[in-house]
């Protein structure tokens, strides 16, 4: 079924009646990075249009070095970094004023070493892991304080073993993601408790094989992502049963219009369709190109980059 | 006053400006078809944008440009803008999110742009009772409850935390924000140091357990606030999961019974030969029938178990049952 799901993708934003592509443009940038990335794993990257996409990046980069959602949208670091993540793909990261976009994260980094996610001031573990995989894909992790920002990922760690968003919020997988993501990146995935929180994780399997993103929540494709690959990151993906999860993410396909939805029977988009492909990724499917648990990126582009991020045996 | 039913472009109060259509960069990615009224609002929002206009105007649609998309991030931030710089009616904003959060509670702006307006008011007299409204349609709000562990530390509002907490179990035992809610109020005041605390919140947990077993929250809990001293050392707590173990039994439980041997093979040297059969045993019963989906981790477990504590000679596989080669009672020597 993937050229269903490369065939979905590719016309994307092309159909009549795409009020939910307009409703969505607050965070184009990332809509296309969950495009791109997910034709590339698919071996299809070529039918989306490089120039189009690379000067449209270009235009949202703003003076701070920070890109935007969109053209006229404001800076912020979650659309910075699926800038900088889209532009790897296309080996064109200088696209965009890389010393800028340094600048603009490292000025992202607060006194007690988490990250803001633009101007405004939210703070999120979203937003640390972020920041470091922006600087990991440039080659300028040097630009932070390290060992700040391991301070405040560290102690967003929470007593089941899992991470929240900021200091005692409660652990959610996608959170888990970014904070084991983030760890990976710097180094220090040591400090995870792997046995603890790997419980935690395969905890989420539910009956159906689906995976939740916490305890009594129903299962989502996306938590296939952000469950599966950070157990691939602590060492312990084994811990899922494969072939159950693979069922339920297969399930979410719509074998109709291609692509995949949050659960079966629901509607699709690019988002779940990306998560839903890289999750059959990490569980070894073939036709898929090998996908990268740090980053979300192909494998075989990292190789280019020389980017090799820590994983646990 | 302007008329919200109106398209802008035909409302007299905004003839004198013009608007900005969008712009997709020098080669459009794609057609987009707008529905009107979302093209209109956001046209004249760009205008503004572009004019950088600072008017009441400008702040009223912001306010249609919301209802549209209240997750476009750019349209809060320049509502921030206008309200500071056309210093507008705090309170009166507070109103606003209350409405708007009502409506959309699952946003990320709109908590924030409440949490900005609570800090410039430097007021969360609201707070807790606004956040309980929103958790009592739904009660794992994940926002909700950020906003809640963020104005209660800010504003030192621990006091009647605990009781809210324990309400919120009555209503719903496996609410799992509320007992990481409970793990936060306790950890920020008393602490878990104190032994009256610490029993006090077992004795409470074991009762959680009787009620609805099979609760995963809970179980995570009770072990989350005694791994650090370790699960073993907790007096008569074997004893009590035992006993749980004829009327209440799940797999959680017998997760937490291997757990709980686990601990004890680490502090102790005695009974090691009889407490590792038995670890082994529910290791592969839940492995085999109680909690199969999760097998490779059971299987695990016993692995390690039987590595660090079998003793050197013992020929057992992985799955083998708990019969061991010589008397319980005799000291058998620890491998290392």
């Amino acid at each position: 079924m993937l050229d269903k799901h490369a065939d979905y993708i590719a016309a994307y934003g092309s159909k009549k009646d795409d009020y939910e592509y307009t409703l969505s443009e607050y965070l184009r940038m990332s809509g296309i990075y969950w495009g791109l990335t997910v034709m590339d794993l698919m071996g299809q990257l070529t039918r989306m249009n490089q120039q189009e996409i690379s000067d449209f990046i270009k235009s949202c980069q703003h003076d701070c070095g920070g890109v935007s959602a969109s053209i006229g949208h404001d800076p912020h670091v979650l659309y910075t970094l699926s800038a900088v993540q889209i532009l790897s793909l296309y080996d064109n990261v200088n696209v965009l004023d890389v010393d800028k976009v340094v600048e603009y994260v490292r000025g992202l980094q607060q006194e007690d070493g988490s990250f803001a996610g633009d101007k405004w001031g939210e703070i999120d573990t979203r937003f640390s892991f972020c920041a470091v995989a922006t600087l990991a894909l440039l080659g300028r992790l040097d630009a932070i304080n390290m060992d700040k920002a391991v301070e405040f990922v560290l102690s967003c760690m929470n007593f089941d073993g899992g991470f929240g968003c900021r200091p005692g919020s409660e652990s959610h997988a996608g959170q888990i993601y970014c904070c084991t993501g983030f760890l990976s990146i710097a180094g220090q995935l040591h400090q995870v408790n792997a046995d603890l929180l790997g419980w935690w994780l395969c905890e989420r399997q539910l009956p159906s094989g689906g995976l939740n993103g916490r305890p009594e929540k129903l299962p989502d494709v996306c938590y296939s992502w952000w469950v599966l690959a950070s157990l691939k990151i602590i060492g312990r993906i084994h811990w899922i049963d494969k072939s159950k999860l693979r069922s339920f993410i297969l399930a979410c396909q719509d074998e109709e219009t291609g692509g995949f939805a949050d659960r079966p029977g629901d509607m699709v988009d690019p988002f779940h369709t990306l998560f839903g492909v890289a999750g059959l990724s990490l569980l070894g499917e073939g036709q898929i190109k090998d996908v990268n648990p740090v980053l979300c990126m192909p494998e075989d582009v990292l190789e280019r980059l020389g980017l090799h991020p820590d994983l646990l045996s | 006053s302007e008329d919200p039913k109106q398209l802008i472009q035909d409302r007299k109060e905004w003839a004198d400006l013009e608007p900005v259509p969008q712009d997709d960069g020098p080669n459009p990615v794609v057609k987009i078809a707008y529905s009107d009224k979302f093209t209109d609002v956001y046209d004249y929002f760009r205008a503004l944008l572009k004019n950088d206009e600072k008017s009441d105007r400008a702040l009223l649609l912001t306010a249609e440009a919301i209802e549209l998309n209240a997750a476009n991030y750019t349209v809060w931030h320049y509502r921030r803008v206008l309200l500071q710089a056309l210093e507008k009616d705090l309170r009166e904003e507070m109103r606003y999110i209350t409405a708007i959060i009502e409506d959309q509670p699952k946003n990320y702006q709109v908590w924030h742009h409440r949490r900005m307006v609570v800090e410039w008011l430097n007021d969360p007299s609201e707070e807790l009772e606004f956040i309980a409204e929103i958790l009592s349609q739904d009660a794992k709000n994940y926002h909700a409850w950020q906003h809640r562990q963020w104005v209660i530390k800010e504003y030192k509002l621990w006091d009647s935390e605990l009781e809210y907490v324990e309400q919120l179990l009555e209503e719903d035992v496996r609410n799992n924000s509320a007992w990481n809610q409970r793990h936060y109020i306790i950890s920020h005041t008393t602490g878990y140091s104190d032994p009256a605390i610490l029993n006090r919140e077992v004795q409470y947990s074991l009762k959680q357990i009787k009620k609805a077993p099979h609760n995963e929250s809970v179980w995570n809990y009770l072990k989350g606030i005694l791994q650090d001293l370790g699960l073993s050392s907790h007096p008569g707590l074997l004893e009590q999961i035992l006993e749980l173990k004829e009327t209440h039994c799940s797999p959680y439980l017998l997760g937490f019974l291997v757990d709980i041997y686990e601990d004890f093979l680490e502090n102790t040297l005695e009974h090691h030969e009889e407490v590792l059969s038995k670890a082994l045993e529910l290791c592969e019963l839940l492995a085999r029938e109680k909690d199969t989906i999760r097998r490779e981790y059971w299987s695990y477990v016993g692995r390690s178990l039987q590595t660090k504590y079998g003793s050197s000679d013992s020929s057992t596989t992985t799955s083998a049952p708990g019969s061991d080669s010589g008397s319980v009672h005799q000291e058998t020597p620890c491998s290392s």
